[in-house]
């Protein structure tokens, strides 16, 4: 009697040439291979189901059919690590960096890396953004020397690309045509949907070094020059980032 | 060990839709209760929690997890296992259930309920599995039969008798998915009523009902696939009929989970089954 592991079952799930184990069989005990394709074609659309609707975007820009190409060959090499499907394609952004196919549309890995970083913003644990009035007392150094505390939906994506236009551009109507030029996001979450938002020049630097616990004198130094402080700190204070300021007596 | 008389409610539920959240509070119709996948809840925080908390506070929730992985021949995951605890402790569902299945092999999640054998090796280890599950909920939990699709030559067990072994020996309750009775009963060539009349009936705690599809084998025999993609099929609803006969009326639940329609076609599909539960009760006065 032959004996099926769930090795020898599973692995002919991803792999449409490997051949259906045998002792599978329909009621008359005939090998049936059609039987065993059923599973294989139930994960093969579940994944690819999930990808799309992970990355609908990506999916618009290059089409379904090219999308479901090239889903179906990221999911057999990369199959889910854990049964929390929302965030399935954690390496789907670097996968499309390397299909010869699509490098003419170079902007795509971003775009992926956008959408991931929404998704993962909705399902972010729940907080209470800061009262940026807190600010608005402080002396100039004290406000030099206070720290940032940032809502765990927030994400920075950097990009040589229009990224957020061209998003905007696929997924939204009446949008205008995105100029060449590089953009980088700051995503938040007021409350439950998640926000992408252009960050001006040196933004990300002056975000990013707040999130690793710089000083907001620090951050602003190592943004540079060229930082639209204003914009940014508008941006920041207005957009729920922010979470908790802590002041030099605090730390 | 399982009672019938805790948990869900003998009347209509549905397995729950984001988009029809809106629909649910304001037109919930036969809704008596919701049934959600645990796997949609195991984010950190956001909308989801946010509306299943608020229709926690109106209805019965029966969490139904899909990525547990009972069936499997390895140990079921540590984190999973905690991620369930902490929303089962958090929502106090009416009922927790899952699957005569397993998903998980090598660390790769496939996202579908695969099959097993029915040996006295794969009853040992899915016992164990279930009563680790209890142990770690502390509250029984309700087990459902497959959709089977395939014969395992090396099977020696009857799936209703691998069922009633399962539940005896762990304490669990039965989930009874009709539509795969059905499913598995074409599928595989024996009368669905025989199957009923065989299964534990007095363990169930929910029932299932489902749309599936239908297909073929390479040798032109008839191939259901269970596919949650439309209205329950009528001679599933016949075979409802004589299921609630045999055991009486119990939480019946409409699934629908690919296609999903607009709510006033699931709340036709909830209207029927609230008339199967009516004349379930009237059978039994």
């Amino acid at each position: 009697m032959t004996q099926i592991s769930q090795s020898t079952f599973s692995a002919g799930l991803l792999d449409a040439d490997f051949p259906a184990p045998p002792g599978l069989t329909n009621a008359a005990g005939e090998h049936s291979p059609r039987r065993y394709a059923v599973y294989r074609n139930n994960v093969f659309m579940s994944l690819r189901d999930a990808l799309g609707e992970a990355f609908p975007a990506v999916k618009k820009l290059i089409g379904e059919t090219n999308f479901n190409n090239v889903a179906s060959d990221f999911l057999r090499s990369n199959p889910p690590s854990s049964p929390l499907m929302m965030y399935y394609g954690a390496g789907f952004p670097e996968y499309l960096e390397n299909v010869p196919q699509l490098s003419h549309i170079g902007y795509l890995p971003d775009i992926a890396r956008l959408e991931q970083a929404m998704r993962h913003a909705y399902h972010a644990e729940d907080v209470t953004p800061a009262d940026p009035s807190a600010l608005s007392h402080m002396s100039e150094a004290a406000l030099l020397a206070t720290k940032f505390v940032f809502a765990p939906s927030v994400h920075i994506i950097k990009s040589p690309w229009p990224i957020l236009s061209l998003y905007n551009f696929t997924m939204l109507p009446n949008q205008p045509k995105p100029q060449r030029r590089a953009e980088d996001i700051l995503i938040t979450r007021p409350e439950f949907d998640p926000q992408p938002h252009a960050l001006p020049d040196e933004g990300a630097v002056l975000v990013e070094s707040l999130i690793k616990g710089m000083t907001f004198g620090q951050a602003i130094e190592q943004a540079g020059e060229t930082l639209q402080l204003e914009l940014a700190l508008s941006l920041l204070l207005t957009s729920g980032a922010v979470t908790q300021f802590i002041t030099n007596e605090e730390t | 060990m399982f009672d019938l008389e805790r948990g869900l409610p003998a009347k209509p539920g549905v397995g729950y839709k984001p988009q029809h959240f809106t629909d649910i509070i304001d037109a919930p119709g036969q809704v008596g209760w919701l049934e959600v996948h645990a796997e949609n809840y195991m984010g950190l925080g956001g909308r989801p929690l946010a509306q299943l908390h608020a229709l926690s506070e109106r209805f019965p929730i029966s969490v139904h997890g899909v990525g547990l992985s009972i069936g499997s021949e390895g140990r079921l995951d540590p984190e999973h296992l905690s991620r369930l605890k902490k929303l089962v402790d958090w929502l106090e569902p009416a009922s927790f259930s899952e699957h005569l299945a397993w998903s998980t092999h090598d660390s790769a999640f496939f996202n579908d309920l695969l099959p097993l054998p029915y040996t006295d090796g794969t009853l040992a280890k899915v016992v164990e599995h279930v009563q680790q599950v209890q142990d770690l909920l502390k509250r029984p939990m309700l087990l459902e039969n497959p959709s089977s699709y395939l014969k395992f030559e090396e099977s020696t067990w009857q799936e209703t008798d691998f069922l009633a072994e399962v539940a005896k020996r762990s304490g669990c309750g039965l989930l009874l998915d009709v539509n795969n009775v059905f499913i598995s009963a074409t599928n595989l060539d024996y009368s669905p009523q025989s199957y009923i009349d065989a299964y534990p009936t007095d363990l169930v705690g929910e029932v299932h009902l489902g749309g599936h599809d239908e297909d073929k084998d390479e040798f032109g025999a008839p191939l259901l696939i269970d596919s949650h993609g439309r209205e329950v099929a009528d001679p599933v609803w016949t075979l409802m009929d004589y299921t609630f006969e045999q055991m009486g009326p119990r939480p019946l639940l409409i699934e629908w989970d690919t296609d999903v329609p607009e709510w006033s076609v699931l709340s036709a599909e909830l209207d029927r089954a609230a008339t199967a539960l009516d004349k379930a009760q009237k059978v039994r006065v």
